[in-house]
């Protein structure tokens, strides 16, 4: 069985409007299983359309992506938000939980989305997770009463509830000051480590990109 | 699994802004409260002024209509069959008013499994002697159990006891109207003369109000044996049969099959009052049309706060479909969102709508035209039940489908990358 669990070929994309303006070109690459991987580049490179890309919710470009072996290019948009329930998690720059939502219903969502468990093991799981990355006494809060490392630390045991196979990041450390953006750091590294989790995060940060254990840097849309 | 999430997500998502989800249902509400008086309150007032003709009116009626016959001889004729034959000023000749063999034909119908009821009507012209002036009015001869049991003859007995005039001999039931003509109490005695000339004493047991004027002015009841009297006729001698179906709707085909079997004219009620099934028809459809303009005023205010909750949702529909939720699963959760207003809204409006039914119809209504009435009439026909909460979910649903379209197919990337 092949180690590789996502792989880019000949990935093209152009913004057609006003103009035909080329923001990625023959990107191709592949992530092995339990790799750490952080994308650089400038602003405007094109690292984040990239992600999007790769994490199939942008579905407009030229080329093929491989999640896990698999052909995600021209499948349906049910079939690949379920692939990105199951296979794919994500911690994004603005932290995105539901505000209606407890911590505890927010991680539990794409659990309960994917139906895999019951909703007994679902909360279980969520509140191993929260565990994990220490809060746990959140559980019960309303999502908006935390504050921002706590929210960044809430989505990432959301991106964790389902064992996906990959964890995609967008600046996950963009929107917070020193301290929690090296909290973030040693989450992700652990998970690199010890729970051989693999991670694709787009950053600009540099300090946060070297101690990563791959860095694919950026410009004008090619991968140098 | 997914429905019950789906479920769940629409609750929360409607709770975090309940006061507009409230706004949103009170519209519902009211619309369908609205809906349901008006319907039943117009309703109620069909069936009253139907009933005012209707109630008293045989489903079907037998009798002899006096008109010339349409087999005139020389059509008969072998030498002329194959003739057009012209005939001209052709009259009525001596038609027996009396229904042949009424006996025969009353117990064939009571037995026929269709008819709820039939009584026998014996009806005669007579004039009202007043000192020196003679009034016209009509003496309908009646079997005062049947007519009460099938016509409801006793409402309209005003003043006096309706079955006297079975009991007491040579008696009568004065129209109201046509008793203060006469200047008649109960117990006078009222002269009347038969156009035959004879000229009887009838004793005045009742009133009759019927709620029309002009009945009132001319109709009084006797009983059979009575009015058979003023005539002179035998005991087997009626006019009319007239008959109360089971269902009303079957009238036209039974009619057509008495007149066929007992050589008779038959008229059904459909034909001989065919104005007052347009007038409710118009009535019915003026409070449909205004209840269901309501409702579709409630669904663009629906409409329009579904459309803001998806502006205000933008980040959580793309995080939902960042993590998993497929489009037509973002577009259930919004429908399930408006039905829920529309479900919540109707099953308000349903119970507010029976109860301003309960306050107008206690809401004293005293009219010298409908002695029966004492209050406003209202109709609590679960069909507008039913048509209202059918109503209530089918805009609602329209409502949310455009906004619920609209939540589907927002495109997660441009969300998060926006900010």
């Amino acid at each position: 069985m092949s180690n590789i669990i996502l792989e880019a070929k000949q990935i093209n994309k152009a913004f057609h409007d006003p103009v035909t303006v080329q923001v990625l070109s023959d990107i191709t690459f592949s992530v092995d299983k339990g790799e750490f991987v952080s994308v650089i580049g400038k602003s405007g490179c094109g690292k984040s359309t990239l992600l999007y890309i790769l994490s199939t919710m942008d579905t407009d470009y030229q080329g093929e992506l491989y999640i896990d072996d698999e052909l995600m290019t021209g499948r349906s948009d049910v079939e690949l938000a379920r692939i990105r329930n199951e296979k794919i998690g994500f911690v994004f720059q603005f932290h995105y939980l539901l505000n209606e939502f407890s911590v505890l219903q927010n991680v539990m969502l794409p659990g309960l989305k994917l139906g895999k468990y019951s909703e007994q093991e679902v909360e279980h799981r969520a509140l191993e997770r929260l565990k994990m990355l220490g809060i746990e006494h959140l559980a019960q809060k309303t999502a908006y009463r935390i504050s921002g490392g706590e929210k960044q630390r809430v989505a990432i045991a959301r991106a964790l509830i389902n064992d996906p196979h990959i964890i995609m990041g967008d600046e996950p450390t963009g929107n917070l000051d020193v301290k929690n953006s090296d909290m973030v750091f040693d989450i992700f590294k652990e998970l690199a480590e010890v729970h051989n989790q693999t991670l694709l995060i787009v950053t600009h940060d540099q300090s946060f990109a070297q101690n990563s254990g791959r860095i694919i840097e950026m410009e004008d849309g090619r991968i140098i | 699994m997914n429905s019950k999430l789906i479920f769940s997500i629409a609750k929360s998502l409607l709770l975090a802004r309940w006061r507009q989800t409230l706004v949103a249902a009170v519209g519902v509400t009211f619309s369908i409260a609205m809906f349901i008086t008006l319907l039943g309150f117009m309703n109620g007032l069909n069936d009253l002024l139907d009933g005012l003709i209707l109630n008293r009116t045989p489903h079907v009626r037998l009798y002899n209509e006096i008109k010339p016959s349409e087999n005139q001889p020389v059509n008969a004729a072998a030498a002329y069959k194959h003739s057009y034959n012209f005939i001209r000023s052709v009259k009525a000749g001596v038609t027996r008013q009396e229904i042949y063999n009424s006996g025969p034909i009353m117990q064939a119908v009571k037995n026929d499994p269709r008819v709820f009821g039939a009584a026998p009507k014996l009806t005669i012209q007579v004039f009202y002697t007043e000192g020196t002036i003679d009034i016209t009015g009509v003496i309908n001869g009646v079997d005062v159990e049947e007519e009460m049991r099938l016509f409801n003859f006793q409402d309209y007995v005003t003043a006096g006891d309706a079955i006297d005039v079975q009991q007491v001999a040579n008696s009568i039931i004065l129209g109201k109207g046509l008793a203060e003509i006469l200047v008649a109490d109960i117990g006078d005695v009222v002269q009347v003369t038969t156009a035959q000339g004879e000229r009887f004493p009838l004793k005045v047991v009742g009133y009759f109000q019927s709620g029309v004027q002009e009945i009132d002015k001319v109709q009084s009841y006797a009983s059979i044996a009575t009015t058979q009297k003023l005539l002179g006729k035998p005991k087997s001698y009626i006019t009319d049969i007239q008959i109360k179906l089971h269902n009303l709707e079957e009238a036209p085909a039974v009619a057509a099959a008495y007149a066929q079997l007992f050589q008779v004219d038959a008229e059904d009620i459909q034909t001989a009052n065919a104005q007052f099934e347009t007038g409710s028809n118009v009535r019915s459809l003026i409070s449909y049309a205004v209840g269901i303009t309501l409702l579709i005023v409630a669904g663009f205010g629906i409409f329009n706060i579904l459309n803001m909750m998806i502006y205000e949702k933008m980040d959580s529909i793309a995080i939902l479909k960042a993590t998993g939720f497929s489009g037509s699963d973002v577009n259930r959760i919004f429908l399930v969102i408006a039905l829920s207003i529309g479900f919540f809204g109707g099953i308000v409006g349903l119970l507010f709508g029976f109860l301003f039914s309960v306050v107008i119809d206690n809401i004293p209504f005293n009219t010298a035209a409908l002695p029966t009435i004492k209050t406003y009439p209202v109709n609590y026909s679960p069909v507008f039940y039913f048509i209202g909460g059918f109503f209530s979910l089918i805009t609602t649903y329209f409502a949310g489908f455009f906004p619920a379209r609209k939540a589907s197919r927002i495109d997660p990337v441009e969300i998060i990358r926006g900010k």
